[in-house]
């Protein structure tokens, strides 16, 4: 065998792959929270930041604590997690019913579907005002508000859930002359679940920015009419707890909605 | 219980899938649909099983139901049509669910097909735990809790791997030895329905039409090993020649033509 000629111009292969791997750190979060929170007071206590522009951590962990001991907080947060969970829970099973109905029968969807299609994109705060006309300004038109706010991301993401379940899975239930509830609870029902899951976050985040918007509209009790109040009155400590109440809200909402879908959702 | 289909014509819109099939799945015995793609065999198979509508013909069960027997015709489907969301377990008790049974024999069905098919060790797994070829023994079990008349197999091994097939197709002739099943086994490959049928129907391509029905006449058991292909070779060959030129002209044709 002859002697392998020496290959002079040898070089590595250079790596190319890697990257784009994105990983969450817990740490760095907490870390990054406690460094603007820490910011923020030192540059509120040196005088930086004006007390009435933006009120200082410190500060607006008083107005909550104040809230807290009046029994005001309670009523705020009551009141509001009321209309949330009323609203939302309505329009939820409505979305579901409706949105499973276009999802398997051609005359609900052929007659439902245009009609979603033209009312979905209504900002439902602009029927707030016909909704107080209609029901009053209690209660009733708060929550009919965020009921159709919630209403129809339902019906469009059951809809489409139910759609893209596998026609052959159907197919297979019916090869077992499987009746037709068994149909829908076994098989078009959970396989539309993540669909539906995903959903949910969206109508919650609606439902929040419904619930404020409805509650700057004549409520004596509510977080938004809080965060309302104190703006009118200049007292920016408590409209920021206000922010922050809401925000807790709809971080509470996340967690637990994150729950549901590792229970609901664990085969996958 | 025989299954037998007289004159079935299915028309897609213009297209003209099957003209006038003449078909029957006798007792005991396993019958291979074999032809190109899109000739037609799966929707002859749905149309047997009463899924699919044919535009004309009809297909009629003769002769009593097995006793115990709660779905007289019953698909392994090629995708395996399997719940993610229900374990093995779950997926083989889903047809027996909707039917009046005592605890008791539900249990043992769903056991009983879980034992058969070598899967009584993963009946808590999830679906996407298992490999493709165990997917499939979750079909079959699925198929026998009910203790189907007619089994209808449509292309139950076309998904899985060469490996995985031949020991699936063997779990196929071990069963039938032991039950003597009646079958309908839809596939493209001629290996398969050499291995396991005991009659051939060969369609043509579009409009699907039978063109031969070939029986096989070697035992099950003898068509194994060297003397097993020995004696196939000829048969082999014949069907060989059948579905080739079919299948060189099916392979030119657009899907959509």
């Amino acid at each position: 065998m002859p002697e392998q000629p020496r290959e002079r111009n040898v070089r590595p292969v250079p790596f190319r792959g890697g990257g784009f791997a994105p990983s969450s750190r817990r740490a760095a979060a907490w870390i990054a929270f406690a460094v603007v929170i820490a910011a923020w007071q030192v540059g509120s206590s040196q005088g930086f930041i004006h007390p009435l522009t933006l009120p200082s951590p410190e500060e607006i962990v008083a107005a909550l604590l104040d809230l807290a001991r009046s029994g005001d907080l309670w009523r705020h947060l009551s009141a509001s997690l009321g209309r949330l969970a009323l609203g939302w829970s309505l329009g939820t099973l409505a979305g579901l019913a409706v949105g499973l109905a276009l999802g398997m029968f051609s005359l609900a969807r052929s007659v439902g579907l245009p009609f979603v299609s033209a009312l979905f994109p209504i900002p439902k705060i602009a029927l707030l005002p016909l909704f107080i006309i209609w029901f009053g300004i209690g209660e009733p038109s708060k929550v009919a508000t965020i009921l159709f706010g919630v209403f129809f991301p339902t019906v469009i993401n059951t809809y489409s859930g139910v759609d893209n379940v596998a026609r052959s899975l159907i197919r297979m239930g019916q090869s077992f002359d499987m009746p037709t509830r068994d149909v829908v609870l076994k098989i078009i029902l959970p396989g539309a679940m993540p669909a539906i899951l995903s959903g949910f976050r969206i109508s919650a985040s609606i439902a929040i920015v419904l619930l404020v918007a409805a509650e700057m509209i004549g409520a004596e009790w509510g977080v938004g009419a809080l965060v309302l109040a104190a703006g009118n009155l200049m007292q920016t400590d408590y409209l920021i707890a206000g922010v922050v109440l809401l925000s807790l809200i709809g971080l509470t909402i996340g967690v637990v909605l994150s729950r549901l879908e590792s229970l609901l959702l664990r085969w996958r | 219980m025989e299954l037998r289909a007289t004159g079935i014509t299915h028309k897609y819109e213009d297209l003209t899938a099957l003209e006038a099939v003449d078909l029957q799945a006798r007792e005991g015995e396993i019958l291979a649909l074999i032809g190109p793609s899109g000739c037609g065999k799966s929707t002859l198979l749905g149309i047997l099983g009463g899924l699919l509508q044919p535009t004309s013909g009809a297909v009629e069960m003769q002769g009593p139901v097995p006793a115990g027997c709660l779905n007289p015709l019953t698909y392994v489907f090629q995708d395996f049509a399997l719940l993610p969301w229900r374990s093995v377990r779950g997926n083989v008790r889903l047809p027996l669910e909707h039917h009046k049974l005592s605890p008791a024999e539900r249990r043992e069905r769903v056991e009983d097909a879980l034992a058969r098919t070598g899967l009584t060790d993963f009946a808590g797994a999830y679906v996407r735990q298992l490999s493709g070829g165990m997917r499939q023994r979750v079909g079959i079990a699925r198929a026998l809790a009910v203790k189907p008349a007619v089994l209808l197999m449509d292309e139950p091994l076309s998904a899985l791997d060469a490996q995985t097939r031949n020991l699936l197709l063997e779990d196929f002739v071990g069963l039938w030895l032991r039950e003597k099943l009646t079958a309908v086994y839809v596939t493209h490959n001629l290996d398969e329905a050499l291995r396991l049928a005991h009659r051939v129907v060969v369609l043509s391509r579009r409009p699907g039409r039978v063109r031969e029905e070939v029986p096989i006449d070697v035992p099950l058991e003898e068509r194994q090993g060297t003397s097993g292909l020995l004696a196939l070779a000829p048969l082999r060959e014949r069907l060989w020649n059948l579905i080739r030129n079919e299948a060189q002209t099916a392979e030119l044709e657009l899907v959509d033509a």
